[in-house]
């Protein structure tokens, strides 16, 4: 009993604000609600456009592109800068700030700074031409065909220092015993890493899996500050189209329609894996 | 100090019935570079002088961050006393609501409706017969900015048009410049296009695509020579390889660019490169070929209070904000143009004379956001952006798209 | 490696082992291991050092130059400014006006909602109450939720409670909206630890509070370590939140940064914004290498044993 008194937060921020919020944005992408939400029906007017809309569907394209990168890349990066820390090494401190301190910096500047490492004329492609070799090509930003790994670099630059903090938090909590243990029954240490610590991970895993999906589905500051959706409209992302119609073109319910499709695919994610997490302990 | 107030008020050139309280008065915007804080703190003493406060609410950004910012607080009951929007149809469903404050009283009394020209920045103000807000400044999009040393280098004359810059663009491109900088964010490439419609098309077409929405007109053979137009602008942008507009106006500054449609605001970095009109930087407003402006700008809106002092205050600060003194100090400041004809800008160099003079000939169409809502106008950004970043776009194609949005646009 | 004692001697230590060390210290192991752990963290750095480099340099030698170029005249200019003379429009005292806002913003903001979610979790991972699946689901699906979208129905919400542009209605939304990461954090820490530790907790006789503050918070620091990272960067980096929900008066220090970095119209000072963002930085930075500490190993292996 105790426990679901301490759970009313929860229970409240869950039914209230997540449920209440979302079930209020799904209903009012049937307006066409303007600048202000109001209660005006047009069907589905709103999905219509939305789906026959060219940059949407760029967007669309784009995020499912970044997102695989991103899960493979902040996972595999995470996690091998964590067992590399995890070597008892000297100054593990100073490097772990160093992969860190990434992430105290905001996404706008992050954007900004990338824009200039990777711009053709004055960053890094100019410089090593500078060195005298003439025919390096290095210009993600300003090619349509590959911008969007441009933006997961400054991405992956930002946001792998916190999936390695995890991952670290997740080894800490391994018992030192199991090491002693392998060790002992002479077994290479990767193979301890690949099959008996990763598997030990799984709840963490779970976490930064979490993390960095719902940053992917977010993605916005980034591109506004590398790219502006640019070249023309090739980097655009969905979270950025949102708020593009909410704010810039004033139609909330244009908003809300592209809003709820994004929702809608998380919840396609998220039902079979709640059913999986939960259906199994209930049987154990 | 009932007494010092009212002579204050006088001396300021207002006679104002209510025997108005001093009070505090929050007011926000998004006017937060060095020049536009210069101009903002013009507004700010001449409200102080009437004995009130100004509290300053900058909000940095754009309408785009600050907009939800100014919308949040009206709608969750804490509204600010005055605040700053484009004019235009931004704020039409908040005056719908009865959130925002008629001040038609003031303008009438003053005689608004003789004093702004042009008056359609009094009409933007105007719902149902009532006035709303306060207009501040014209600001235009219409603007060639060419580098002199630029054209120098490449041995070729300053055009004095469109079509002689279009010829001009090969000999620059040989002598490695860019001849179009364009900065990547869509809606640059929007305002150019509108640029165009203006220039090449002609204010006629303008105001029928942009007004009526005429999608006849939109798909029709003058439209497509706009198109052909874009093409150009397309060959001649490739490999501006910036993000914002001021990077761009560097690239023609600093003369490796050749030239830049943008809108009267891009004056100021000339100013602060320490470059000087006529000598360093050439201006074509209309592109050289149909000189007419456009009138858009800023203007301020008065949320409805509750506070009966502070409801007098907001009276007293959109008188101020027409003062002619206010006015002049206001726009020098700010790099715009005032919206009382009556006033003289003595410090105008030669670019802003020559909008004045346009703006007395009464050349002027009106701008985007005035005909438009922004939703229709980020749809056509959208397309013109895409457009330029993509090399083998049709215009056809292009145009095709134009009129679907042009036949839906509000 | 080879005794328990000194591994865990190093346990404790908090910069590195200081005990006794192997002595090939050059080993092919060694050069492997170092090796790559610094190209690794010059990939990280090369953006700091243009930050730093920028935020030295005077603007005309910006516009001239390499970005990758040191300084010609070093300059301390942008960094006075930033911090003390920059203009939020007409008032012009620069990061410094809203730094105290941030700190009485983010440490109730941050207590308060590494408390909520760590109970949240524990109740979760260790109480499982009917319907506490179905409630977990629908947060960790609010994870996903983009902040804007949330932003009307919030104003509703807080007009109603009477807590609009009140400090403690922003800690409420700073709670509310890092409550889905927070949440699931705790919750698969706790179930990853060994379930003996908690039913030794019952037999003990302790209750759901006991447990919790004497067995489960003192083994699990490393992710609260990882929770305090979380919620100071978000929280002290957080502009919308911060702008939207509360007074001109109580605006944190993001709004100035905001205004230095994003003045769309005007010249850009890219030399102030990046003085601004590393002071702006400076206080989850600081808080980074000052919890580093916590991340001890052997808390678990320890706890079980004793």
């Amino acid at each position: 009993m105790t426990a679901k008194i301490a759970s009313l937060p929860m229970i409240l921020t869950a039914s209230v604000v997540f449920a209440g919020g979302t079930v209020w944005t799904f209903v009012y992408s049937f307006t066409d609600s303007g600048l202000l939400p109001r209660l005006r029906f047009v069907g589905l007017d709103q999905y219509e456009r939305l789906w026959s809309t060219r940059r949407w569907l760029v967007s669309i394209e784009n995020l499912f592109i970044y997102g695989v990168c991103m899960l493979v890349f902040s996972l595999v990066i995470g996690f091998v800068l964590a067992a590399l820390l995890d070597q008892k090494i000297r100054f593990e401190n100073t490097f772990r700030t160093i992969f860190l301190y990434p992430f105290a910096l905001s996404f706008i500047v992050t954007g900004l700074v990338w824009q200039w490492l990777l711009n053709p004329d004055f960053g890094i492609q100019g410089v090593v031409q500078g060195l005298g070799w003439t025919s390096f090509d290095f210009d993600p930003l300003y090619d349509p065909d590959i911008v969007i790994y441009g933006i997961l670099i400054a991405a992956l630059w930002q946001s792998t220092g916190l999936v390695m903090c995890l991952m670290l938090a997740g080894l800490r909590g391994i018992d030192e015993d199991i090491w002693k243990a392998a060790r002992v029954d002479g077994i290479p240490m990767w193979r301890t890493y690949v099959f008996i610590v990763i598997p030990m991970l799984r709840p963490v895993l779970v976490t930064a899996l979490v993390i960095i999906a719902s940053g992917i589905v977010k993605v916005y500051d980034l591109v506004v500050a590398q790219t502006s959706g640019g070249p023309g409209i090739a980097s655009e992302v969905p979270a950025k189209y949102v708020y593009d119609m909410m704010f810039s073109s004033q139609n909330l319910g244009q908003g809300f329609a592209a809003s709820t499709m994004m929702l809608l695919s998380v919840l396609i994610v998220l039902i079979p894996w709640a059913y999986l997490e939960f259906g199994k302990k209930k049987h154990g | 100090m009932r007494y010092r107030l009212s002579a204050a008020v006088l001396a300021a050139g207002v006679a104002f019935p209510l025997a108005a309280q001093a009070t505090d008065l929050e007011v926000t915007h998004w006017w937060t570079s060095g020049g536009e804080a210069a101009a903002v703190a013009e507004l700010a003493k001449a409200f102080d002088a009437t004995g009130n406060k100004w509290i300053d609410g900058a909000i940095a950004g754009s309408g785009n961050t600050a907009r939800p910012v100014m919308i949040s607080r009206i709608t969750g009951g804490d509204p600010m006393g005055a605040t700053q929007f484009n004019h235009g149809r931004q704020t039409e469903e908040l005056i719908e609501a009865g959130l925002m404050r008629d001040v038609t009283k003031v303008a009438e009394e003053q005689g608004w409706v003789d004093i702004v020209k042009p008056a359609s920045l009094l009409d933007s103000c105007t719902v149902d017969g009532k006035i709303y807000c306060v207009p501040i400044n014209i600001h235009s999009w219409e603007w060639l900015w060419l580098s002199n040393k630029a054209f120098e280098d490449a041995g070729v004359e300053v055009p004095t048009n469109w079509d002689e810059f279009v010829a001009a663009a090969p000999a620059l491109k040989e002598a490695g410049k860019v001849p179009l900088a364009i900065g990547g964010q869509p809606w640059q490439a929007g305002g150019a296009f509108r640029v165009l419609v203006t220039g090449i098309g002609g204010p006629d077409l303008y105001e029928k695509v942009y007004g009526d929405k005429d999608a006849d007109a939109a798909g029709g053979p003058e439209m497509a020579k706009v198109f052909d137009a874009v093409e150009d602008m397309r060959e001649m942008s490739a490999g501006s390889n910036v993000q914002d507009w001021n990077q761009a106006t560097n690239l023609v500054i600093t003369g490796q660019a050749g030239g830049q449609i943008m809108g009267d605001w891009a004056q100021g970095e000339f100013q602060i490169a320490g470059q000087v009109a006529g000598e360093d930087y050439s201006c074509l407003p209309g592109l050289g070929v149909n000189e007419a402006i456009s009138t858009g700008g800023d203007a301020f809106y008065f949320p409805t209070l509750d506070d009966e002092t502070e409801s007098a205050a907001q009276l007293e600060l959109a008188s101020v904000m027409l003062d002619p003194k206010t006015q002049v100090a206001f726009n020098l400041k700010k790099g715009s143009l005032p919206v009382r004809g009556d006033v003289d800008l003595e410090a105008a160099n030669d670019c802003m004379r020559k909008g004045l003079d346009i703006l007395a000939r009464g050349d002027i169409v009106s701008s985007g956001e005035q005909l438009m809502n922004q939703d229709s106008l980020n749809q056509i950004n959208d397309l013109i952006a895409e457009f330029l970043a993509t090399p083998d776009m049709t215009t056809e194609a292009a145009q095709e798209r134009f009129v679907d949005i042009v036949a839906s646009a509000k | 490696m080879d005794n328990t004692v000194s591994a865990d001697l190093r346990d404790l230590d908090t910069s590195g082992p200081s005990g006794p060390r192997p002595r090939r210290t050059f080993s092919r192991r060694n050069i492997f291991l170092y090796g790559t752990l610094l190209v690794i963290a010059l990939y990280y750095l090369l953006p700091l050092y243009v930050m730093v480099v920028t935020s030295l340099k005077g603007m005309p030698e910006i516009r001239l130059g390499n970005i990758f170029a040191p300084p010609v005249d070093v300059t301390f200019a942008p960094w006075v400014k930033a911090w003390s003379q920059a203009c939020t429009g007409l008032n012009c005292d620069g990061l410094s006006r809203g730094f105290w806002n941030s700190v009485r913003i983010t440490v109730p903001s941050v207590v308060l909602s590494i408390a909520i979610a760590s109970v949240n979790g524990y109740a979760l991972a260790n109480w499982r109450f009917k319907g506490a699946e179905t409630f977990f689901t629908i947060l960790i699906f609010g994870a996903f939720i983009p902040y804007q979208v949330m932003l009307y129905p919030i104003v509703i919400l807080l007009r109603e409670m009477g807590l609009y542009g009140s400090l403690w209605g922003l800690v409420i939304v700073h709670c509310i909206f890092g409550m889905p990461i927070l949440t699931l954090l705790f919750r698969n820490y706790f179930t990853s630890l060994p379930e003996e530790l908690f039913k030794a907790g019952r037999v003990d006789g302790a209750g759901f509070w006991g447990i919790y503050l004497r067995i489960m918070v003192p083994m699990s620091l490393p992710i609260f370590v990882v929770a305090l990272i979380i919620q100071v960067t978000g929280i002290w980096n957080d502009f919308l939140f911060g702008v939207v929900y509360t007074r001109p008066d109580t605006y944190p220090m993001t709004v100035q940064l905001n205004n230095i970095v994003n003045s769309v119209q005007g010249v850009k000072e890219y030399n102030v914004n990046m003085a601004a963002t590393l002071l702006t930085g400076l206080v989850p930075l600081a808080i980074y290498f000052a919890s580093g500490r916590f991340f001890v190993r052997g808390i678990a292996a320890g706890a079980v044993k004793g």
